[in-house]
């Protein structure tokens, strides 16, 4: 695991997203209405939809294309939708947002 | 107070429907609140009683009508207490005696014993071979007694009556209905439908003998036979009793709780004593008792809103409608049917298709529904009915439907119950008939299960009305759907109109606010009401209101269209579909210069850049120096122009420069969804200002102005609202109109189903006839825009921030 600063925590939007740009693809990183962050692929399982562009509330995201909702913790749709999209670790240092991405094998 | 060592006690008394719906609520507002232990007397788990005919028919099993299994119960912590009467409720000691002898202590009991069947008081009706039909006892004691055939009377030919006459004629038995009036369902029919009926299911094998009174069961140490007053008698095996239901009252009458025909409650579901709550058939409310779910579930919500310790909900009662479930024959009643003195009928009977329907009118609203063969309006004009519309613009069409109103795209589909099992219901989704059906029978009863549960009507919403109907006739009553008490969403109980008085009244200035006062049951709310509630805010407070853009929709959030690939769509303003050599120029060079790949005209005669990533908008924004053309808002989009008089030969009014003042005047208004204006200069109507939300026509003496019309998913042409001299009046009613709608619809209903809902009558009140109101209505709209500012422009000069860069790019 290999650790990146992504920028502040107030950069974030309450209840929305932004997303990076990672070897790894696009990264959602998106905030709920209490402050916690999660960090999906930012392509929805349905049609690749930007998960950053999202409402987010509690542990849900939903899908600015066609409302699929996913569970940002096990990055899983929920029913009666089946897919599934990739998370991703973040750790907060002070006001600083950290992603963790596999060390790529060289 | 203040002791958390042990949790409240709530006792439920009675595992039936409305006892188990109430719980569930309750446990979706406040999971952890009560340690709960329900009592039943049946040895099952709660089942879903309305299906017992398809049971007994041997359309279903039984383990396929179980709501909730015994799992359920040990999931959510509920001891549960199957075969297990209450005999006694000591409110002294605040507790509960079964028959076993056990005393259980409660903090708040909830009673819903539900309804006993009624046995007609003669002679022999104790006799082994009579029956009633109310659980799933009886169903297999028919079901047993029925494998050997022979005849079957019925007395009472009312729903449950020709339900059960359904079921054994099923069972291979030769039925015979009784009934002491001239047809059968003399409550849910007139005399020309109990006809139909009566003949639709003699052709079945099914034999009727009406006005006739039973005398007595005769037989000796069983069933042999009935006799009548008129001292005629016929054979039978067995007798089936359905004279009607006895609300379940005798544990609270013993108790000292207040009683009529059911236990009285107040409109919190309290009884006499404020521990206690009621709900379901056993109760009488307001006068009324009620013998179908869907006023129980409504009473579930409210008791259980009031168990939670939210205390805000009141009950005032249900308007109910019934349905016959009896395979194959289509029956829909409401209300008072049989008119009477002061209204009016309206009646269609094709007697050789068996098709009858009638509507009964007083003082231009509907008061009774009748249909018989085709019900697919049923719920459309229940809905008339129960909200009391004026029905006055609608009547020429009322017994033929809104589908009437020429339903593009969707013509010959408005009978959902004649579909075959796989026929597409919901296109978007594609999810089949049967695939509804089912799930509907696995346990679901509103329109918003269906669409959690099976996506059907959950997209665009053009098949919500076939669904509706699904419901029904698998149901066989009305889920209350009318939008005055419907749920917001699922983040709350509370409707559209009831958030948005709060917010009125209460000065609620932001999202959060509304969510926290009115206890939301998420935090966050949902897609669904997070732009609702902003729009509410916003236009209840237009200077006050804080807009929150996290509750906005991207496409209103980035000031583009997101399209599917995830890049966006910029349309930039033209007023009135005017432009100039110089401004084409721009905008193709703007094109070039970031090699968009698609550049488009819009249906709305505007030019659209199209494939553009979200990063390159706000340097696309600048370029162009234009205004926002707010293509992608709930909000106005256009006005439409045709050449007009200036050029067309045969223009009478100069239609272009009334687009642009108009479009000048109403550009930057947010609504409940998106509106489209339209000028044309004479009434050949090149414009198309006939489906527009506010479409205007130029004539000799004026402007003649329409509103209401709609030219997407679902066709409506527009209705005159006036005619007027001036381009001054013209500006003015339509700002009046558009601000009375953006007042009283409900976020995302488009003017067309808007203007259908409160009439027009109701609108020119206001907006034409009434010019005080309208003056202020325009005003108030006037006050709401310059509160606005172009999006563009304050993107471009960094004041708004959307987002349009990545956070940060990492590179490994
Ligand atoms: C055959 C049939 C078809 C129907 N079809 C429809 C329909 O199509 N549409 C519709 O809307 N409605 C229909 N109904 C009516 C609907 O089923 C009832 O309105 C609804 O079930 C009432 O709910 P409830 O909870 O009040 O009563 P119930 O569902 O009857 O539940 C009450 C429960 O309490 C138990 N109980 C009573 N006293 C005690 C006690 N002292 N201790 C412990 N337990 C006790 C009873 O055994 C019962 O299980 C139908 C009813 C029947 C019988
Ligand atoms: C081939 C399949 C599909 C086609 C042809 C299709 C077509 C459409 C069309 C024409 C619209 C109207 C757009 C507008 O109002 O401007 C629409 C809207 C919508 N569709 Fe689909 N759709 C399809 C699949 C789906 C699926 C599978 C879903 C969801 C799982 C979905 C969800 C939606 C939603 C939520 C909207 C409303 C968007 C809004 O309100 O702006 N669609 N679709
Ligand atoms: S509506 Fe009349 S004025 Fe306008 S372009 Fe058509 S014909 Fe000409
Ligand atoms: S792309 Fe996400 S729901 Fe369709």
């Amino acid at each position: 695991m290999e650790w990146f600063p992504l920028g502040r925590i107030d950069e974030v939007p309450l209840g929305g997203g932004r997303y990076v740009e990672t070897p790894a693809g696009q990264i959602a990183v998106l905030c709920n209405e209490a402050g916690e962050l999660f960090a999906v692929h930012n392509r929805c399982p349905h049609r690749g939809g930007p998960l950053s562009e999202g409402f987010v509330s509690g542990k849900t995201v939903f899908c600015p294309l066609h409302n699929w909702q996913i569970d940002l913790e096990s990055g899983q749709a929920l029913p009666p939708d089946q897919g599934c999209v990739k998370t991703f670790p973040l750790k907060t240092e002070g006001e600083e947002i950290w992603l963790g991405l596999p060390e790529t094998q060289s | 107070m203040g002791n958390k060592a042990r949790k409240a006690r709530l006792v439920v008394i009675g595992n039936g429907m409305a006892g188990i719906r109430t719980v569930e609520e309750l446990l979706k507002m406040a999971p952890d609140l009560y340690e709960i232990t329900v009592f039943g007397d049946e040895p099952h788990p709660n089942y879903n009683r309305i299906l017992l005919t398809p049971v007994l028919a041997g359309e279903m099993r039984l383990e396929e009508t179980i709501l909730n299994d015994h799992d359920w119960y040990q999931e959510h912590g509920i001891t549960l207490r199957t075969g297990c009467p209450v005999t006694q409720i000591d409110r002294v000691r605040r507790q509960v005696i079964t028959a076993q002898g056990e005393k259980v202590p409660y903090d708040r009991v909830l009673i819903a014993t539900g309804a006993a069947a009624a046995l007609a008081p003669i002679p022999g009706n104790d006799l082994p071979g009579v029956y009633s039909y109310r659980d799933m006892r009886d169903v297999e004691a028919l079901t047993q007694v029925s494998a050997d055939g022979g005849e079957a009377v019925i007395i009472g030919a009312g729903l449950l009556g020709l339900e059960v006459a359904h079921g054994l004629n099923a069972r291979g038995m030769q039925v015979t209905v009784v009934h002491r009036r001239a047809w059968p369902l003399d409550k849910q029919l007139d005399a020309r439908g109990g006809a139909l009926l009566q003949q639709a299911m003699e052709a079945r094998g099914i034999r009727f003998l009406m006005e006739r009174e039973s005398a007595a069961v005769l037989g000796t140490d069983r069933v042999e036979g009935l006799q009548f007053q008129d001292g005629s008698h016929i054979p039978a095996r067995i007798v089936v009793m359905t004279v009607g239901i006895r609300p379940r009252i005798d544990l609270a009458q013993a108790a000292g709780l207040a009683c009529e025909q059911g236990i009285l409650v107040s409109d919190t579901l309290q009884t006499y004593d404020p521990r206690i709550y009621a709900v379901g058939e056993c109760v009488q409310h307001r006068g009324m008792t009620y013998g179908l779910v869907a006023p129980l579930f409504e009473q579930a919500k409210v008791a259980a809103n009031h168990l939670a310790e939210y205390g805000r909900m009141r009950y005032q009662g249900s308007v109910t409608s019934t349905k016959l479930k009896v395979t194959g024959i289509e029956l829909f009643s409401a209300g008072d049917f049989l008119g009477g003195e002061g209204t009016e009928e309206l009646t269609l009977l094709d007697a050789h298709q068996g098709i009858y329907k009638k509507v009964v009118l007083q003082d231009d609203t509907i008061k009774g529904i009748l249909l018989y063969g085709d019900t697919s309006i049923g719920p459309w004009l229940f809905e008339h009915l129960r909200d009391k519309n004026n029905v006055a613009s609608l009547r020429d069409h009322l017994l033929f439907g809104e589908t009437h109103l020429g339903d593009a795209g969707h013509a010959g589909v408005n009978q959902a119950a004649r579909l075959a099992d796989s026929a597409e219901i919901c296109g978007c989704n594609g999810v089949s008939k049967g695939q509804i059906v089912r799930a509907i029978r696995d346990g679901l009863f509103t329109l918003e299960e269906v669409r959690k549960c099976t996506k059907a009507s959950a997209s665009c919403g053009s098949c919500t009305g076939l669904v509706e109907q699904l419901l029904v006739s698998t149901l066989g009553g009305v889920y209350d759907s009318s939008a005055r008490k419907k749920a917001l969403c699922g983040c709350t109980d509370y409707s559209h109109q009831e958030v948005r008085d709060a917010i009125r009244k209460e000065k609620l200035l932001s999202v959060r606010d509304v969510f926290r006062f009115l206890d939301w049951r998420h935090p966050g709310g949902c897609a669904t009401c997070r732009p609702a509630v902003n729009y509410y805010v916003r236009t209840a407070w237009p200077a006050e209101g804080k807009d929150d853009p996290s509750a906005r929709f991207i496409n209103e959030r980035a000031h583009a269209n997101i399209q599917k690939d995830g890049t966006y769509s910029v349309i930039p303003r033209i007023y009135g579909g005017v432009t100039t050599p110089a401004e084409l120029k721009r905008i193709a060079e703007v094109a070039e210069r970031h090699a968009v790949p698609m550049v488009k005209f819009t249906g709305g005669q505007r030019l659209d850049l199209l494939g553009v990533p979200k990063e390159k908008l706000p340097l696309i924004w600048a370029e162009l120096d234009m205004p926002s053309g707010h293509a992608y808002g709930k909000a106005l989009r256009t006005v439409k122009s045709c050449v007009g008089k200036e050029f067309c030969r045969f223009g009478v009014q100069d239609s272009t420069q009334l687009a642009i003042d108009l479009e000048k005047n109403l550009e930057r208004m947010w609504a409940p969804h998106k509106v489209k204006l339209a000028a044309s200069g004479c009434p050949r109507n090149c414009a198309e200002s006939t489906i527009k939300d506010v479409g205007v026509i130029g004539v000799d003496s004026g402007w003649e102005i329409y509103v209401g019309g709609n030219g997407g998913m679902k066709v409506r042409a527009a209705d005159l609202l006036a005619k007027v001299k001036t381009e001054a009046e013209v500006i003015q009613i339509s700002k009046a109109f558009l601000q009375m709608y953006r007042e009283d619809a409900q976020y995302l209903e488009r003017t067309a189903p808007w203007v259908e809902r409160v009439g027009l009558e109701q609108i020119k009140s206001r907006v034409i006839d009434d010019l005080a109101q309208r003056v202020e209505l325009a005003e108030r709209l006037d006050f709401a825009i310059a509160q606005e500012k172009d999006p563009w422009a304050e993107a471009v000069s960094g004041r708004l921030d959307i987002h349009a860069a990545p956070l940060r790019r990492v590179s490994a």
